[in-house]
């Protein structure tokens, strides 16, 4: 137990990040085994964490399982480090296990995300734990969990793939641009969670530790360091990334994942870099986009992305419906002005 | 005589304990510093100690080699501090504890997983005496090109049976080798040979 004082209160006593430590051996032993089936989904007794399901449960119980005093741990929600879940989640452990906090990503040892990969290269000693609302990849195609396992069992991805060559029949591309699935360590199909396909390539011969954890579906999964990630394809349709064709408004920087941000009702409107950390940085660094901020105004850069901008990551809505899987709702890049990766005119196009 | 404590920080002993056999499992082969504090009956190590009373309860069935078997404190230190019941039956043991690896019981006795669930298998504590950057050559998930790695004393078949173990995959047994204030993992999914 950890003691805190709250205010001049008296002490009030928790469980060291929250859970009880039978909980958490649990949860450790499941996430030593899947470390060593990558790609694999070890089932967990998950418990009932105090917020919803859509807050990343599976991915606060990890976090909570391997935190230790040390540790400094960053959260972000869709890249940025400021929405209600984000601030939420860090509020949680900052009172729970007292660790720090920080929202640079070369600062962290922990990073627990939604919807994102930092831009910012991870190194060998960060652990990314990612918030997974559904962890199977085979879902879709087959609803049966004992199905599904005895597919994984026998490496029968068939179906998977023909869902993928069905997009290209009706698509003339593969049309699924979030959750895009992956083989890990050329054996398990895994789902990513719903990070947007452009961020599928960091995941391979990543340095560091992947942790994924899904809390209503029980599930923890795990690509250790250095392990090959292939995004599914077909040798005359291979993978590719989404490509965006202007630099980021603020910081100038390509070859990031850029959102939509609505400026007025008069559609005005500019693209910047998802991963706010990485967009301030370079704008503290001196890189200026076409619509930054003129250097006095720093270092609070211009925020149409606050609570009250269209940027809008709706927590509530995080949750996967089945007939959302191509494009989840509150999944990446504008998701609450509808101009996401796919229908945003961002896209230089698939081929 | 009295029984020998445990952790003096539950809490944060298990934790950091834990955090050195995750990193030692995803990154095979490479040492992670592993705090000494427990002095455990013999043969029993600290460092294996540390291992099962981090990860060890009422839901882990520990299986003792025959060495550490013939010491009946050691049984009684791991009921005690972990609430584990201690089995005579391998294959029914989550967690194997060797402290005699050289006559190590083959992989086969333990639990290797289903296909269905192949983390219904079993972590083998194996007590080394010491570390080398030799010996095993180190391939696969957590490996970054291909890593040096030895271990002693191991038995001479060493190798074929990890080379058995991985064909076994994504059955198998996983290795945590703790000894000299370290530990190293090698899972079911590394591949070893010579070198
Ligand atoms: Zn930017």
């Amino acid at each position: 137990m950890t003691t805190a004082t709250l205010g001049g209160m008296p002490a009030i006593t928790y469980n060291f990040a929250y859970l009880d430590e039978q909980t958490k051996r649990m949860i450790r032993r499941a996430i030593l085994k899947a470390i060593a089936v990558p790609g694999y989904q070890v089932p967990f007794a998950a418990r009932e964490m105090p917020m919803p399901y859509g807050w990343g449960t599976g991915g606060v119980q990890v976090t909570a399982a391997v935190l230790g005093p040390d540790d400094v741990l960053k959260v972000i929600d869709q890249g940025a480090d400021d929405t209600t879940n984000a601030v939420a989640i860090r509020g949680f452990f900052e009172k729970t296990a007292g660790v720090a906090t920080t929202t640079a990503t070369t600062e962290a040892t922990v990073i627990q995300t939604r919807h994102r990969i930092p831009e910012t290269p991870l190194r060998d000693d960060q652990i990314l734990v990612y918030q997974v609302p559904i962890p199977e990849p085979l879902r879709f195609l087959e609803p049966r969990e004992t199905e599904t396992r005895q597919m994984h069992a026998l490496e029968e991805y068939g179906l998977m793939h023909v869902k993928l060559y069905e997009d290209i029949a009706r698509h003339g591309h593969i049309a699924t641009t979030y959750a895009y699935p992956v083989e890990v360590a050329g054996r398990y199909v895994m789902d990513p969670s719903p990070i947007p396909k452009f961020d599928n390539p960091k995941m391979d011969d990543c340095p560091a530790l992947q942790l994924f954890g899904a809390g209503r579906e029980k599930r923890i999964y795990a690509i250790p360091p250095h392990t090959r990630v292939r995004s599914l394809d077909f040798e005359d349709h291979p993978f590719e990334v989404q490509r965006f064709a202007q630099p980021c408004a603020l910081c100038a920087a390509r070859g990031v994942y850029l959102d939509e941000v609505i400026l007025d009702d008069r559609g005005g409107r500019m693209f910047v870099c998802s991963d706010t950390d990485y967009c301030e940085s370079r704008q503290a660094a001196g890189h200026r986009g076409e619509m930054a901020p003129p250097d006095a105004a720093l270092p609070q850069p211009v925020s149409p992305r606050g609570e009250d901008a269209t940027r809008v990551s709706d927590d509530a809505s995080s949750d996967l419906s089945a007939s959302a899987r191509g494009r989840p709702a509150g999944a990446g890049a504008g998701a609450g002005t509808g101009a996401g990766t796919g229908a945003g005119g961002t896209e230089a196009g698939h081929d | 005589m009295g029984l020998a404590l445990g952790f003096a920080d539950p809490v944060f002993d298990s934790q950091s304990a834990f955090r050195a056999a995750m990193w030692a499992l995803a990154r095979p082969g490479r040492l992670e510093p592993l705090a000494v504090t427990l002095d455990p009956p013999a043969p029993l190590s600290p460092e294996a100690a540390a291992l099962l009373l981090a990860l060890c309860d009422f839901e882990t069935p520990v299986w003792l080699d025959a060495s550490a078997a013939a010491v009946p404190e050691v049984a009684r230190f791991l009921r005690f501090h972990t609430g584990a019941r201690i089995v005579a039956e391998p294959g029914a043991a989550r967690f194997v504890l060797i402290t005699d690896p050289a006559r190590m019981a083959d992989f086969a006795e333990f639990a290797q997983g289903t296909p269905d669930y192949p983390d219904i298998s079993a972590t083998l504590v194996v007590q080394v005496e010491r570390f080398s950057a030799s010996g095993l050559v180190l391939e696969g998930p957590g490996v970054p090109g291909v890593r040096g790695f030895g271990a002693q004393p191991l038995p001479a078949d060493f190798i074929a049976r990890m080379v058995a173990n991985r064909a076994g995959f994504p059955l198998g047994v996983d290795l945590l080798l703790a000894g000299a204030g370290h530990v190293a993992g090698l899972p079911r999914s590394v591949m070893v040979r010579e070198g």
